[in-house]
């Protein structure tokens, strides 16, 4: 944590309210996202207990496993979220523009000129929270490899035919949003701290409420006080006033409320089944209603649990709208709209799934465009907003002041003279300005290049000979240099992001890598397998 | 999956023991456990837990009387799937256990010596278990080619003046070695578990394993190796690799990981030995200090709240936003933070920040440029230091207020407003 | 270790076992040759070495360093010990190679691999060599701090080289990175892991060699670094106790500097000692405490006397090694202030910086300002073993540091709750038990500063 972060948290302490930290919105929001809040049935990894889901916060749709441990029903409510969710995910992929681009002919190594589609738009979806998108992935793990009746072997249990699309789709969403600045899938309580700081650490934050309490603390509380009642207020039941966002429940909600309704539900069930093999038809018209009443009930339950949460989670996005969009937001929207197109083309591709694991080529491009997009938001946030410049201004990365001199003089190693100007600035900024180091200027009319020549730290003044971005000619582009009185800021780090170096495809790797995928035994404790004989073995019973 | 008693030693207690009882007053002992044990790691610096613990005053208890209790709670669902995965595991005669075991042992498969299962008198009391599972331990040893398994075996540890009595899932004994088995309910997916919970479950293993290395070296007659990541190879004594059984991916079929715990060897028993030095702690204590939980016949308690909450007080505490999640009192305690307005409230990483700064007021003091409120009282070295403390702090706030556009006494130094939308 | 050969031989051992497995494999050999060096132990000598048997066998090779400073080191020491071989210093379009590197006749700079190779040793960084488009691999690749190189880097470069030579120390900082790739953790390709641990698990067959002699370190510090960082494969001074003095021209005066420096003299380690206090990482007094001990020791006169002869310290052999940027500016800021040289690019100067950028580096006297001094709390990175063991095995002769009391009582109160990942293999020693015993022996030299 930064010492600017820590004081707005310090700040928030004394204020009882959330104190801002970015002047603008450092994420794309979609104007149609998608709320999703799942919960998980404990004890059991990723099994999916109920989600609320929708693009209108008036209307939620609620689908549910009315007994957890059953694979039958569980699939009944995979196939339910997938026909209610892939829709949503496919709706984008008809609209499209065609993106100009040159590919070079690797025989001839001639540039042919090439056209792209690209999706003008993508789907978005918002989870409450971290753990909701680690629970998307467990669901997108356990789906995507699922045969279905139309496989050649569909196996014992085959799947609903949607199933493993469903799975495809949410392991993409989850991937992406491992690249920093994606925000194809964003956890609100990451969205939220991102721009706001509470007067409570990031461990408290995790939890969705307890975050927004200090947003909008009801009158006469502070936001601390607002939220330690989000977090433990419970009514005459012992049941939490304000549910956890999940996607695990409270276990006092699976003993006093979720238990016995899954025991009436089984219970209703256990008499249908036994009045069915009875052949007593009026019992099975009395226990088929029951049936209904139970999930109705579990319905009810699950509603009433994920209420609070769905509505805090649109709560959010609706601060979130109250921030100016950031500059620079487009530009990576339409990197994950490539991500998106990208993906749907896999599938028309009739590709396969993604394996369990990366290979050692794809793992390290992965961790190659992290690192790149990592590097890519820090600098553009800090360009779209003071407040993130702020922090490399404290940190001595950055300065900022008031352009003191500008002196003309010029390189005449070469052939012909160069402007190589001086500029000199008063700031009160301290960067690490070493002689000789470079710096970028930031917002000048095109990208320049300059050198630290002298600092008098005493004076507060820094004198930069500039490099570049003054044009071709003799004698500076006018308006390319800043003048005297003008208020500037020079970073210490680059402004634009290096690419990464090539790697090798996936059937070249090394032998340092262990050869190509498939071909050796791999080794570790998790050797991967080819991915058809995984879903025979896994049973959810 | 673990249940241990404490006992003190037979009749003569010793005097840390007595103190520790005294302490808690006539309420049930929490027992010590390995689990207990290894949450000790979990905030060294806390006094306040440390007190509690070695006195097994149950937290939980008091964290309600004192009006904020823990929100800790196990799913009866969890609860359940971890019976029956545990139970189906030792359906068959161990088949589902074996299977994974000697894979990791690297028997080979054909390797079908008949496993033995000694009684270890599971319904006796802990003290004739430990006896029953020492000699069981020193049988099995005796023969390396016999495949024994000891079905919660019961191990005996010294802690800070008592004896507590551990048990783990299993002891797998080949070799004339024994391997300690953890079962966990938590999935091994494509080979890899949840970091945090694979952490607490080694912390805990290595308080086995640590138990059976001091029984191994006193049978040998031998001291305990000075350095803990010595392995003393003495019969019956532990591997420092232990095998998590886990249900694999999203099935429930057992699957076994070998986890190295010599780093928590290491950890357990620097805990451990700081255990004696609790006394130290004791006599800090204002006279007649207890944490009486008890209550008389008629359920009235035998200490006020008001009474818990000073004797709380009385032992300082070492806050930090971890505790909500691994100490009953965390909510007690970031209440106490809250009202002291220290820092710490925010998280542990912002002490570091901060230097000697230790409370909100004085960090916003600093941050608007009025320096130090206690200038006054530190002595001359000390100014030096929060004097950069505070510089850095109002240097921030200008730079924030700048950014912000509101009005800050140390925006005008910086002498800049730049229009964030830029060219 | 019952009769122990003298550690010249068993250094010598050590390293014709490697030049043999390296220059003449047998036939089915794995590809790669790893060499495990502790601080000092002449790796630098032996990529020497191997470079030229290589190229005297007929090779020619590539050789990978992780830094451009590595890559200038290794280039002038090979144009300097090898003038029989021609070098092709391979460097990015936009950095240069220093004057130094390019005033060897023999010495071809280019950032363009193709007027390169025709050379027969070409150097350069894992991160240019990953640029590189070869249509003919070298057959042999030297890769130096290969324990630093990412495993994805290695992945990039391995295309280059049919067999190679890794040379590293396993002791000293991990490669890192900012993102978040715990989906990787425990696959023995994890790109974020070191290239060394990657090759070394798909080639299961080879066993790393050990340079089991410290030139560097003497006999007062090679037993502790041993014990507190390697305590599985232990390493001995090349040196006795009697082979390094350091006197000092000029009396002590009675002050705590002098003490501090009289004891590092005689012991190898002095721990000088402020009052315990929380203090922000650029704890002023501190930084104080290390300018003016520096300065102290230039005033001084020492005299460095070893096997290799006597020498002046001059400002050029003392370094300050700190575990933050800002710390390491503070202390050159604070060196100036009191008339300390620190820019060597006018003189000989005192080098001041983060342990990442120390490793590697050797000196004759070190003053570390300690990662855990004033801390309020002890993080991972302050606790990492590897940032201490290279600010506490940079030196030929004495090693003082700086610290504030009460850091015995941060390490007792330090939470032990380290998550554990699968399959990873846990890295030995832990950074809590190897600060211990550090601090340990370091209290046997303390002085203490009002």
């Amino acid at each position: 944590m930064s010492l600017l972060t820590t004081l707005a948290r310090l700040e928030a302490v004394r204020s009882g309210r959330a104190e801002p930290l970015a002047t603008v919105r450092h994420r794309h929001l979609s104007e149609r996202p998608m709320v999703l809040v799942p919960l998980t049935a404990a004890g059991e990894s990723g099994a999916p207990l109920a989600v609320m889901l929708g693009t209108d916060r008036d209307a939620p749709r609620l689908h549910l496993v009315p007994q957890p441990l059953n694979r039958t029903l569980r699939f009944d409510f995979l196939a339910a979220l997938a026909a209610d969710l892939l829709p949503y995910l496919e709706s984008f992929g008809e609209d499209v523009e065609q993106i100009e681009g040159s590919e070079k002919d690797p025989e001839t190594g001639e540039k042919t000129q090439v056209f792209r589609e690209l999706c003008t738009d993508a789907p978005q979806l918002i989870v409450p929270n971290a753990a909701g998108v680690h629970h998307l992935a467990l669901i997108g793990r356990s789906t995507r490899f699922r045969r279905t009746a139309e496989d050649a072997e569909p196996g014992p249990h085959p799947a609903p035919l949607r199933v493993p699309l469903l799975g495809r789709w949410l392991t993409h969403l989850t991937d992406r949003a491992q690249v920093p600045g994606s925000s194809l899938l964003l956890p609100m309580t990451g969205l939220l701290a991102r721009h706001w700081a509470t007067g409570q650490s990031h461990l408290e934050d995790q939890h969705l409420a307890a975050r927004l309490a200090w947003h909008f603390p009801p009158p006469g509380l502070t936001g601390a006080q607002a939220a330690e009642l989000a977090e433990s207020e419970r009514d005459e039941h012992g049941q939490l006033v304000h549910p956890p966002a999940g996607p695990a429940t409270d276990p006092a909600f699976d003993a006093g409320v979720l238990a016995p309704a899954i025991a009436r539900y089984d219970a209703a069930v256990n008499a249908l089944q036994h009045s069915t093999e009875q052949g007593d038809e009026a019992a099975a018209e009395h226990a088929r209603a029951a049936v209904r009443s139970a999930v109705e009930h579990l319905e009810r339950a699950l509603r009433a649990v994920l209420l609070p949460t769905w509505r805090d989670v649109w709560q959010g996005l609706d601060l979130l709208r109250t921030l100016p969009p950031a500059g620079h937001l487009e530009e990576r929207w339409t990197g994950d709209r490539w991500s998106y197109t990208g993906h749907r083309d896999r599938l028309a591709a009739g590709e396969p799934p993604q394996p369990r694991q990366d290979d050692a080529v794809t793992a390290a491009r992965k961790l190659a465009q992290r690192e790149r997009e990592q590097a890519r938001l820090d600098v553009q946030e800090a360009l779209d907003d003071p407040l993130a410049m702020a922090e490399h201004r404290l940190s001595g990365e950055a300065f900022s002041g008031v352009v003191t001199e500008v002196v003309l003089e010029y390189d005449t190693t070469g052939r012909s003279p160069k402007p190589r100007p001086l500029v000199t600035l008063r700031t009160a900024d301290r960067p690490h300005a070493d002689l000789g180091r470079e710096a970028h200027r930031v917002h000048g009319p095109s990208a320049q290049k300059a050198r630290i020549v002298a600092v008098d730290p005493a004076e507060g003044t820094v004198t930069l000979r500039v490099l570049s971005g003054m044009g071709r000619k003799k004698e500076p582009e006018p308006g390319s240099l800043p003048e005297p009185g003008e208020p500037v800021t020079f970073t210490l780090f680059e402004l634009t992001v290096r690419q990464s170096a090539p790697l090798p495809e996936p059937d070249d790797t090394p032998w340092t890598h262990g050869g190509p995928p498939g071909t050796a035994p791999v080794a570790g404790p998790s050797a991967t397998g080819p991915s058809a004989t995984v879903a025979a073995s896994e049973d959810w019973e | 999956m673990n249940v241990s008693t404490n006992v003190p030693l037979g009749g003569h207690a010793e005097p840390l023991a007595q103190r520790l009882a005294e302490l808690r007053g006539p309420a049930p002992q929490r027992s010590l456990n390995a689990r207990s044990l290894a949450a000790l790691a979990a905030n060294p610096g806390c006094r306040r837990r440390a007190v509690l613990d070695a006195a097994g005053v149950d937290k939980s208890v008091l964290a309600a009387r004192l009006g904020r209790p823990a929100p800790f709670g196990q799913s009866p669902f969890a609860i359940a799937r971890g019976l029956v995965f545990e139970s189906r595991l030792k359906a068959d005669g161990y088949a589902a256990l074996l299977e994974p075991l000697r894979a990791h042992l690297g028997v080979p498969a054909d390797d079908r010596a008949p496993l033995l299962v000694p009684d270890l008198l599971h319904r006796s009391g802990p003290a004739v278990r430990a006896d029953r599972t020492a000699e069981a331990l020193a049988r099995a040893a005796a023969d390396p080619d016999a495949w024994t398994l000891l079905d919660h075996p019961m191990l005996r540890l010294a802690v800070a003046g008592s004896t507590a009595y551990l048990e783990p899932d299993a002891l797998v004994v080949h070799g004339g070695r024994c391997t300690v088995v953890e079962i966990k309910s938590f999935p091994v997916l494509d080979g890899g578990a949840d970091p945090a919970k694979v952490g607490a479950a080694a912390r805990q293993a290595a308080v086995y394993v640590l138990a059976l290395q001091h029984a191994a070296a006193a049978a040998a007659g031998l001291p305990l190796a000075d350095d803990p990541y010595t392995e003393q190879r003495l019969p019956g004594s532990p591997r420092t690799s232990v095998l998590l059984v886990c249900p694999k991916d999203f099935g429930n079929r057992p699957t076994a990981v070998a986890v190295d715990v010599r780093r928590e060897l290491a950890t357990t028993r620097r805990q451990l030995s700081r255990m004696t030095g609790i006394g130290r702690l004791l006599a800090a204590l204002p006279p007649g200090t207890d944490f009486d939980l008890a209550t008389d016949e008629d359920g009235a308690p035998a200490r006020s709240t008001e009474q818990l909450t000073a004797a709380v007080e009385a032992v300082p505490a070492a806050y930090s936003p971890d505790c909500l999640s691994t100490c009953e009192l965390g909510f007690h305690c970031r209440a106490r933070a809250r009202c002291d307005d220290r820092v710490e409230q925010l998280g542990r990483g912002v002490r570091g920040e901060l230097g000697s700064i230790r409370t909100v007021a004085e960090a916003l003091a600093a941050a608007s440029g009025a320096g130090t409120p206690d200038t006054a009282a530190l002595d001359a070295d000390d100014t030096d230091g929060a004097h950069e403390a505070a510089e850095r702090l109002a240097y921030a706030a200008a730079l924030r207020a700048e950014a912000l556009g509101t009005g800050h006494p140390g925006a005008d130094r910086l002498g800049t407003e730049r229009n964030p939308a830029g060219a | 270790m019952m009769s122990e050969q003298p550690p010249g031989a068993a250094a010598d051992a050590a390293v014709a076992r490697i030049l043999a497995a390296t220059v003449h494999p047998s036939a089915g050999a794995p590809r790669g040759v790893v060499v495990d060096s502790p601080p000092g132990a002449g790796k630098s000598t032996l990529v020497v070495r191997a470079a030229r048997e290589l190229v005297a066998a007929g090779e020619r090779l590539m050789i990978v360093a992780q830094t451009n400073g590595q890559v200038d080191d290794l280039v002038g020491r090979l144009a300097e010990k090898a003038p029989e071989l021609t070098i092709g210093r391979l460097h990015a379009a936009d950095s240069r190679p220093g004057p130094e590197v390019l005033r060897h006749a023999n010495v071809t700079p280019s950032d363009k691999v193709a007027d390169l190779v025709e050379q027969d040793v070409v150097i350069s960084t894992s991160a240019k060599w990953q640029w590189v488009r070869a249509e003919a691999p070298w057959r042999h690749a030297i890769v130096d701090e290969a324990y630093q190189m990412r495993s994805d880097a290695l992945l990039a470069v391995a295309r280059l080289f049919e067999r190679a030579l890794f040379v590293g120390d396993p002791g000293q900082l991990d490669p890192f990175t900012v993102v978040g790739t715990e989906q990787w953790a425990g696959l023995s390709y994890d790109p974020s892991s070191s290239a060394v641990v990657t090759m070394l698990a798909h080639n299961p067959q080879i066993e790393p060699h050990r340079l089991p002699v410290s030139w560097r370190l003497p006999a007062s510090a090679a037993p502790l670094i041993s014990r507190a960082f390697y305590p599985y494969t232990p390493f001995r001074s090349g040196t006795g106790p009697e082979d390094r003095r350091l006197t000092p021209a000029v009396r002590p005066d009675g002050s705590a500097l002098d003490a501090v420096i009289d004891r590092a003299a005689e012991h190898g380690w002095a721990l000088l000692e402020l009052p315990a206090r929380h203090t922000v990482r650029t704890d002023p007094q501190a930084v104080a405490a290390v300018a003016a001990t520096v300065r102290r020791l230039l005033e001084r006169g020492l005299t460095a006397r070893s096997e290799q002869g006597e020498a002046p310290l001059t400002a050029d052999r003392i370094a300050v090694g700190t575990a933050h940027r800002d710390q390491a500016a503070a202390v050159r800021a604070a060196l100036l202030k009191v008339g300390v040289p620190v820019d060597g690019t006018t003189g000989p100067a005192v080098t001041v910086d983060t342990a990442n950028r120390l490793q590697g580096r050797e000196y004759d006297v070190t003053v570390v300002l300690h990662p855990l001094s004033g801390r309020p709390d002890a993080t991972a990175f302050h606790l990492e073993t590897g940032r201490l063991c290279v600010l506490a095995s940079r030196h030929r002769h004495a090693c003082i540091v700086v610290a504030r009391a009460g850091i015995a009582e941060l390490l007792d109160e330090h939470p032990s709750t380290e998550p554990v990942q699968l399959g990873v293999p846990v890295a030995f020693p832990d950074g809590w038990e190897a600060n211990h015993q550090v601090l340990e022996h370091l209290s046997g030299h303390r002085v203490h500063l009002r």
